[in-house]
């Protein structure tokens, strides 16, 4: 037979209770949701109303127009160019960053603090923003883009290197201490080839945001296939432009194919 | 082929002729008034001892006798709160970063987890140890080590019966393995002094004998001063010629090992 319900053991209740500190914060941040919504314009009904604009574009498009193939192709190379050399100058530069902004690695804390802003700063500013400062400084073409690439591989890196070097066992890192490495050696020796398979996994993951960021550097001039894909648009050209988005799918696509292969070999292999 | 044996009556003869009033001349490792605190938790109390040159020294103590804290104080790994340590004639108190390191290079550390750089060979592993006396890139990786470095590493592996494995991954040794790579790192040092904190704890029995042997057997041939610590109290009384015993951060026994039997060893820890 059941014991009564009171006899038996009781569970704890399924949720803490609430402070009035996280009840106000529940509320303020509800608040901030409704007024963010309506202030965006959001509205179910207009998407709606403009579903068959969005059909007549995808009508319009089709078929795609393949009469500039070869044009295309040339810049959507172009565009990898700006990926692979932005990515792979990028990593490099990332690598002392990262160094000088780990706290265990650093020299000082001024350093430490002064390089974490820095890198925080590339992040921060969307790269669309420091391609067309590029455009100023160097001309338009994709040297401005490759330029931007880089800035923004070294927020990206520069933060996730760090990260990867700080969580390092620091057991090796101890023993050469121990027998009287200097800094240097002891990143070089034992802090690099612990964090290596996170940093190229990183680096993989720069280069398929970079192949993405550098076609729509286009736009502002900053070189790659967003110029082409901008003239079609404002051409009406929706038949070459669909050819263009398709010719993006694809290189975006094989290049996350690659990354993503390499990736899962290097986590398979540590 | 492994060059280690067990303890012979000549070790025994050698460990009789230690007498704790060596000259000063004599002493390799000096602690005087050695305290360490972590938090309002004593470690270490006051603890006092010398060593003599060439001679082998086993700690032992329950868990959190301070046997480990102590090893590292020694070589400032961990900071003392008050006391003083001198190894090989210099004082380590104030000591700067580069003066540390000088003082380390002359000093073997043998760490109960191996501390290996698991991504690197054990060729590479034991190359680091030349980071002791060299620095930069060329201490690193075997790759890069110079001709005669990468020798000399080679002999060690040898010295420790792995010259099979040069190029074998750290991590994929087996524990008796890795800590002997580990054993090739410090000699790789030409220390004068090699401290073993648990060097076999984190292996079988018949692997931890042949790496206390090989350790011990190591050291003599090259007068090597050893300390090292041990629950291990057959290792205690085959291989060291004095035993220090810890309780509670302070030594509660220091006598020549003949003088103990197991019994009178365990009776310590009741």
């Amino acid at each position: 037979m059941r014991e009564p319900v009171s006899e038996r053991l009781q569970a704890p209740s399924r949720f803490g209770r609430t402070s009035p500190l996280q009840f106000t914060l529940l509320v303020a941040v509800g608040a901030t949701l409704i007024f963010s919504f309506y202030d965006s314009g959001f509205s179910a009904w207009r998407f709606v109303e403009g579903m068959p604009n969005i059909w007549r574009l995808l009508t319009e498009m089709f078929p795609p127009d393949f009469s500039r193939i070869s044009a295309v192709v040339a810049q959507l190379i172009e565009t990898f160019q700006m990926a692979f050399v932005g990515t792979f100058v990028g990593v490099l530069l990332s690598l002392p960053i990262a160094v000088l902004a780990t706290r265990t690695h650093s020299p000082s804390r001024i350093v430490y603090y002064l390089t974490r802003t820095v890198v925080s700063f590339f992040r921060t500013i969307p790269d669309l923003v420091w391609a067309l400062i590029f455009v100023v400084a160097v001309g338009l073409g994709p040297f401005a883009g490759t330029l931007a690439i880089i800035v923004d591989t070294i927020g990206f890196c520069g933060r996730f290197f760090a990260e990867a070097m700080e969580e390092v066992d620091e057991g090796p890192q101890e023993a050469l201490r121990a027998l009287g490495a200097s800094r240097l050696d002891i990143v070089g020796s034992a802090v690099l080839p612990a964090a290596m398979p996170s940093m190229i996994a990183t680096s993989l993951f720069s280069l398929e945001k970079a192949t993405r960021s550098s076609v729509v550097l286009g736009i502002v001039g900053a070189g790659g296939i967003g110029v082409e894909l901008e003239v079609a648009m404002n051409l009406f050209n929706y038949q070459q432009a669909l050819t263009i988005i398709l010719a993006i799918f694809l290189l975006v696509l094989i290049v996350e194919q690659i990354g993503g292969r390499i990736r899962n070999r290097i986590i398979a292999g540590t | 082929m492994l060059h280690h044996r067990l303890p012979t009556e000549a070790d025994r003869s050698v460990a009789s002729e230690f007498t704790p009033s060596q000259s000063p001349a004599a002493i390799d490792l000096s602690v005087r008034g050695l305290t360490k605190r972590f938090g309002s938790m004593e470690i270490l109390r006051d603890v006092s001892f010398s060593v003599a040159k060439g001679s082998v020294v086993a700690l032992i103590g329950a868990n959190g006798a301070g046997k480990s804290t102590l090893l590292r104080c020694c070589l400032r790994l961990s900071e003392p709160d008050a006391g003083s340590v001198e190894i090989l004639g210099t004082q380590l108190n104030g000591l700067n970063h580069s003066g540390l390191a000088k003082t380390r290079s002359k000093v073997g550390f043998v760490f109960q987890k191996h501390n290996l750089c698991g991504r690197l060979s054990a060729l590479s592993n034991v190359v680091h140890g030349v980071q002791s006396r060299s620095h930069g890139p060329l201490s690193w990786y075997q790759v890069l080590a110079p001709r005669a470095v990468r020798e000399e590493a080679m002999e060690m592996l040898q010295c420790v019966g792995l010259a099979h494995r040069a190029t074998s991954r750290a991590d994929q040794l087996s524990g008796g393995q890795s800590q002997r790579v580990a054993i090739a790192r410090a000699l790789m040092q030409r220390p004068q002094i090699i401290f073993a904190d648990e060097p076999v704890a984190s292996l079988d029995p018949t692997a931890g004998e042949e790496v206390m042997a090989l350790l011990i057997s190591l050291a003599r041939e090259r007068g090597v001063t050893v300390v090292f610590t041990t629950h291990n109290l057959r290792h205690a009384l085959d291989y060291a010629e004095r035993i220090i015993g810890l309780r509670a951060g302070s030594i509660a026994m220091d006598d020549r090992a003949s003088c103990y039997s197991v019994e009178k060893l365990r009776a310590f820890y009741a």
